[in-house]
């Protein structure tokens, strides 16, 4: 079958038994088990609509359990298996950890990963910042915005290309065609520089990728927050004499603070997950090697399942703080 | 604040240039991949693109015709080879000046004739027509070579495009995967937020015991990085037949985008007026009735954010395809991945390669500035409350 035909059947199928799901248990719930009529009406509507949530929150359900909450279980599992002959898992404990951590390439990732989170983020979170108090009080700034917020459209693949044209390097004696080397060359640089292989700073030149991409979101939710600063407080600063960068650290900054922290953490995760910009610019050459793109070349080039899930779970430990505090949040702000 | 503070026009200036920095720093990028994909591959590699917006003062090297296959017998041993330097081709610049040695660049004027020694002569006239004359000795062997400082005007192509959409002998065109992408993005953005929709009317609108676990428990595997998800996931799809497929890919992306979904819209549904629903249950309507009449309409600008994330957010992935769709037949390969494999084996071909990037980015930019608004109301609510 054609896979466009295929498409429209799935749509067909898949909103058809949707809708089709919700209207027949609903029908089901109210016409057939639980009749809100005869002697036990009361009690039939009472327990109907005891089940009629979990009745919508049924696909749901199955649906996250399945994709996200027994992936994490089966996956701590098999971290601790090892692939054996014909199908069959044996079990190693900690052998699969104990080997990767001896590995130099995984430590390099580890590294590197690091590098990533205390820099992404922070560098994002930073242009965000002062790209909405730039443009907040700007006659087009809006149209500004629109342009630094732009890249957030574009896939990882897509900028790993733009980015990979902005580093290309071309032999010293013809035009560079990368404008990076351009500059280079114009501001007094010797001879051109291949970026993407000069390590430890092509760490920098990838992550410049992503907080390229990162800045625009960075930047539209702190703007809102910044609007949403009463007024007043900046006015009563003004008048007792305060410049504008006292406004801006003293009294702006601190309001925006709970925000500043979940744009951060939002990065971060974002950061921890990054596989797309060093699969396509480098694939972990030049000792530029990240946790996403280290997993996936254990669990699909080297066929080692029980390491690329020991990869995976590392990743996990480290999102699990954020994770706890999420769910703290969250929690607060429901009481 | 405006009005109390004042602003003096140098600190207004200097708000401007700095967003003008910012905005063209944001931009280049961008810029530079979409002019590239409107020049042939000589032009890229003959000048950076950002030389090409502009009429461009380029010093043109080429060589007149071969000698020994056009040269014309004069008598008295002398030779002479007449023609164009620009070929075929219509030259639409403007040459300035010319010179026969890269050592003296721009020596002679368009008309002039120079005298090359021992009686050899070389004439180039505006337009391009030259006279290059000598014995037999000089007319022959390697043909003469030109230097031309000519101002040319900016030049693009739609080549390209042509090239690696429409082309049918191209074997790494996009057409195939652009419509393999579009194949995975419509289901897997549709039928999360249908799903989606009912889970979190009931987690905002019903009460049960257990909601406030289930609404933590969703916050919670928001974050859950999809790589865990690959290997079992990938094993489950393979025990129970599905294998790596359009079916695999459609159900991992919903299961992957419903977090957000389910968080989003309950979100948005919580914040809605509570009269409205109170008053819809007292007039007897059921919570099936309120929730397709009421709820779902009112939902609309919810509805469309997530649509907008999903979206870009199937159309640009990556991972996902590699791991549950893209099988050894390469059949099934999308625009992401195309990409990839042409950065592998194409590395050098940057009119190919910047045209299929732009491609697969029309699309999703297309999306973005016609719906920025609903983007923009998504992310907040999303992340500030």
């Amino acid at each position: 079958m054609h896979p466009a035909l295929q498409g429209l059947l799935t749509i067909i199928i898949g909103v058809g038994g949707c809708v089709g799901y919700f209207y027949f248990a609903n029908l089901l719930l109210d016409k057939v088990l639980f009749k809100p009529e005869g002697p036990n009406a009361g009690r039939n509507i009472n327990r109907a609509n005891m089940i009629r949530p979990w009745l919508f929150l049924l696909p749901a359900i199955i649906a996250l359990g399945l994709y996200l909450a027994y992936p994490v279980v089966a996956t701590l599992r098999l971290s601790f298996l090892e692939r054996l002959p014909g199908n069959e898992f044996g079990f190693v404990g900690f052998e699969n950890y104990s080997k990767m951590f001896g590995e130099p390439k995984f430590i390099e990732a580890m590294k590197n990963n690091v590098l990533w989170l205390v820099i992404v983020p922070a560098a994002a979170t930073g242009f965000g910042l002062l790209a909405a108090q730039l443009t907040d009080r700007l006659s087009w700034g809006n149209i500004a915005k629109s342009i630094v917020f732009m890249p957030m459209a574009i896939s990882f693949v897509g900028a790993a290309v733009i980015f990979k044209l902005v580093y290309e390097a071309r032999p010293e004696d013809v035009a560079q065609i990368g404008i990076l080397n351009h500059l280079y060359l114009v501001f007094g640089g010797a001879e051109p520089q291949q970026w993407l292989q000069i390590p430890f700073w092509n760490n920098l030149f990838l992550m410049v990728v992503l907080i390229w991409i990162q800045t625009g979101f960075a930047m539209v939710i702190l703007s809102a927050a910044l609007r949403g600063i009463p007024e007043e407080t900046v006015e009563a600063a003004i008048i007792d004499g305060a410049n504008p960068f006292q406004i801006f650290f003293k009294i702006k900054i601190p309001q925006i603070m709970s925000t500043i922290v979940v744009v951060w953490t939002t990065i971060t995760i974002a950061t921890l997950k990054v596989f797309d910009i060093v699969f396509a610019m480098t694939n972990g050459q030049w000792e530029t090697q990240v946790l996403a793109n280290y997993m996936y070349d254990k669990l699909f080039r080297a066929n080692d399942w029980g390491m690329g899930s020991a990869a995976a779970m590392i990743i996990m430990l480290m999102v699990t703080p954020i994770l706890v505090w999420n769910v703290y949040n969250a929690r607060k702000e429901m009481r | 604040m405006d009005a109390i503070a004042g602003r003096k026009p140098i600190v207004v200036w200097a708000l401007n240039i700095s967003v003008v920095l910012l905005v063209l720093l944001w931009l280049f990028p961008t810029l530079g991949l979409f002019v590239s994909s409107f020049r042939t591959g000589d032009q890229i590699t003959a000048s950076g693109w950002w030389s090409s917006l502009f009429a461009a003062e380029q010093t043109l090297q080429i060589r007149a015709d071969d000698p020994d296959d056009n040269r014309v017998d004069l008598g008295n041993g002398r030779y002479m080879v007449e023609g164009n330097i620009f070929g075929d081709q219509d030259f639409g610049g403007e040459m300035k000046a010319w010179s026969t040695s890269s050592r003296r660049l721009g020596e002679n004027a368009p008309g002039d004739t120079f005298d090359l020694g021992d009686g050899e002569t070389f004439t180039l006239n505006a337009d391009g027509s030259y006279v290059w004359e000598g014995d037999d000795d000089q007319i022959s062997g390697r043909a003469q070579r030109v230097f031309i400082d000519a101002v040319t005007p900016p030049d693009f192509t739609l080549e390209n495009y042509n090239f690696v959409l429409f082309d049918e002998n191209n074997s790494e065109g996009m057409a195939k995967a652009f419509f393999n992408t579009l194949t995975v993005v419509i289901p897997a953005t549709i039928i999360p937020i249908l799903i989606a929709a009912f889970a979190a009317y009931a987690l905002a609108w019903m009460d049960f015991p257990g909601r406030a676990i289930l609404i933590a428990v969703v916050v919670g595997l928001l974050v859950v990085p999809l790589q865990l998800a690959l290997i079992p996931l990938l094993s489950l799809h393979n025990a129970i037949g599905i294998g790596k497929g359009y079916l695999g890919v459609w159900l991992a992306h919903t299961g992957f985008g419903l977090p957000l979904a389910i968080y989003l819209l309950r979100n948005y549904m919580v914040g809605l007026p509570r009269d409205i629903i109170e008053n819809a249950k007292v007039d007897g309507a059921t919570d099936f009735q309120i929730f397709t009449k009421i709820i779902l309409p009112l939902s609309f600008p919810a509805l469309a954010s997530f649509a907008i994330f999903q979206f870009l957010w199937t159309w640009n992935d990556l991972l996902v395809a590699l791991v549950f769709l893209i099988d050894a037949s390469g059949q099934t390969t999308v625009m992401t991945k195309q990409i990839v494999e042409l950065l592998g084996t194409r590395g050098g071909d940057w009119e190919i390669l910047a045209t299929s990037a732009f491609v697969s980015i029309a699309v999703p930019l297309a999306v973005f500035f016609a719906m920025q608004k609903y983007l923009v109301r998504g992310l907040l609510a999303g992340s500030v409350k």
